[in-house]
């Protein structure tokens, strides 16, 4: 169980808050949404579940303990930008064994090509790139994902492939998973359960569930249920 | 460079082509190959020439350039060539201790204004500002003049007064990298701070500071040759370029041109040398670059 509970940040000992009060609890093998518009702290509150921030108040759990600070994290992010988050000077063969050697089997459900991996970041395209990024956070050791936007820059095939793969992933392996977008048919498809969060004036501690959201079917969901819950 | 992309309209055909200058790093690598082949050269020179020349022969005094005193002679009857091979050997003595100096102390103060906090980055930075805002030249006679002057006061002035802007720049690299979302998965993927300085951090910084070094190189000897030109530091009878650039300007008016204008020609060569060095340097470790 990964929980969140009374967290809230701000920037600086002074900043204005960007959230408070934020609960949230995602159980093994489960998919939770975050839905809200932009500059709500979707991703702020994304880097504190993943030990990236301290939170400022409250505090993760994961199993009743806090994140550990050292070692490999069992809470990993896979970010919005993933020219960001890879060593531009690296060859990607070593970004992707940063962690752990990633089976064949993966590699291939992502789609990741043999020949990428001799390359340098900026000869790849965003979508390869991002692939990469996945297939780095899912080692053995991962428990719970926290996908910030994961796919927000790619067409929807690739988009569709990529989320199919890690979902067969977290299905076999019972990892969690959060899922920021502010895609609602994308998370109706994937969630089992989503927190929307409110407007400018609500913030993000005006948190509830969006029952009219839930799915259920995780990917395999009909399509028509996606487009209406969308529309 | 097995695998190098030919261009169409390359202008090298036949003999460029089988030395690969058809290819962009192949030419990168020859001008690096080149500029250490004019180092070399300084060194081998200054062996081959001995001290013979620096002699005076009065017989032979005021010779324009010829074969067998390829950059004349000056008023004493020195060779001018081994005086300049000299002087040029004597810049780059200097011109290696100050910029290792210079470099290694921006690297400490670099690494250490982004890592240990507020009060240490505020202390740089001030150095940093004063050390900026003071005339280089001033600074460096002030430096030269503490350091109790002489030769000892030449060097110890270039190389404590070229750090600054190699700081800040490594500076800003370490907060720039510490803060990178790259360097922060890493850490959150198990790698310990070492592993991160190590496999993260010191891959991009050792080029920066590489080059950064490498570039201070010209700036140094000139430098030296500034201060030896105004008469601070080195006595008058050592062979140092600027030495020999400031005597020749006695002799400016009465036709010896190549008591200047050689001797020039020769540091302005091997400040350039260093210059292409650096540049072609950070072409080939930047890997924007590197492959092409």
């Amino acid at each position: 169980m990964l929980e969140a509970i009374d967290l809230g940040y701000r920037f600086g000992s002074s900043g204005p808050w960007l959230f408070q009060g934020m609960n949230i609890r995602i159980g093994p093998g489960e998919v939770v949404g975050l839905f809200g518009p932009s500059g709500l702290g979707k991703t702020t509150f994304g880097h504190l579940l993943g030990g990236y921030l301290a939170p400022a108040q409250g505090r993760v759990l994961l199993g009743g303990a806090a994140l550990p600070v050292r070692g490999y994290c069992p809470v990993q992010c896979v970010h919005q930008h993933p020219e960001l988050s890879v060593n531009p000077r690296w060859r990607l063969g070593r970004t992707l064994r940063e962690a752990y050697d990633p089976p064949e089997a993966l590699l291939d459900s992502l789609g990741i090509a043999a020949a990428w991996l001799s390359r340098y970041p900026h000869e790849l395209s965003g979508g390869e790139l991002q692939r990469i990024a996945v297939a780095r956070a899912l080692g053995p050791g991962t428990r719970y994902l926290v996908a910030d936007e994961m796919t927000a820059m790619l067409d929807a095939i690739t988009q569709a492939h990529i989320w199919r793969a890690v979902m067969d992933h977290c299905r076999e392996n019972g990892v969690g998973a959060l899922v920021i977008s502010h895609d609602e048919a994308l998370l109706a498809r994937l969630c089992s359960r989503v927190i929307a969060c409110g407007g400018v004036t609500g913030g993000m501690s005006a948190a509830v569930d969006l029952a009219g959201m839930e799915s259920g079917e995780g990917f395999a969901g009909d399509r028509a249920q996606a487009a209406g819950s969308a529309a | 460079m097995t695998q190098c992309a030919t261009l169409v309209t390359t202008p090298f055909r036949g003999f460029g082509r089988l030395l690969g200058l058809d290819c962009r790093r192949t030419r990168l690598l020859w001008a690096v190959g080149i500029c250490l082949g004019v180092f070399a050269g300084i060194f081998a020179l200054a062996a081959g020439l001995g001290t013979a020349g620096l002699d005076p022969h009065l017989a032979v005094r005021n010779q324009a350039p010829s074969l067998a005193h390829p950059f004349g002679t000056d008023p004493l009857g020195r060779d001018m060539l081994t005086r300049t091979v000299r002087g040029l050997l004597l810049s780059l003595k200097v011109g290696l201790l100050a910029s290792l100096v210079s470099s290694v102390l921006a690297l400490v103060l670099g690494v250490a204004s982004a890592t240990f906090g507020r009060a240490v980055d505020a202390v740089v930075n001030w150095l940093v500002d004063i050390f900026m805002t003071i005339p280089h030249l001033v600074l460096l006679i002030l430096i030269s003049f503490a350091a109790g002057g002489g030769s000892r006061g030449v060097i110890v002035a270039v190389a404590f007064s070229h750090w600054p802007a190699l700081t800040r720049i490594i500076r800003s690299e370490v907060l720039q990298l510490r803060g990178a979302l790259y360097v922060r998965t890493a850490r959150r993927l198990g790698r310990s701070h070492w592993e991160i300085a190590r496999t993260h951090l010191l891959p991009h910084l050792l080029p920066q500071f590489l080059i950064g070094l490498i570039l201070l190189f010209p700036h140094a000897i000139l430098h030296e040759a500034a201060l030896s030109f105004l008469g601070i530091g080195l006595s008058p009878h050592t062979p140092a370029v600027g030495i020999l650039l400031s005597e020749s300007m006695r002799h400016l008016s009465t036709g010896y041109w190549w008591l200047g204008i050689l001797p020039g020609a020769a540091l302005m060569l091997m400040v350039k040398c260093f210059d292409i060095l650096g540049t072609n340097i950070d072409r080939l470790s930047d890997p924007r670059t590197a492959q092409e």
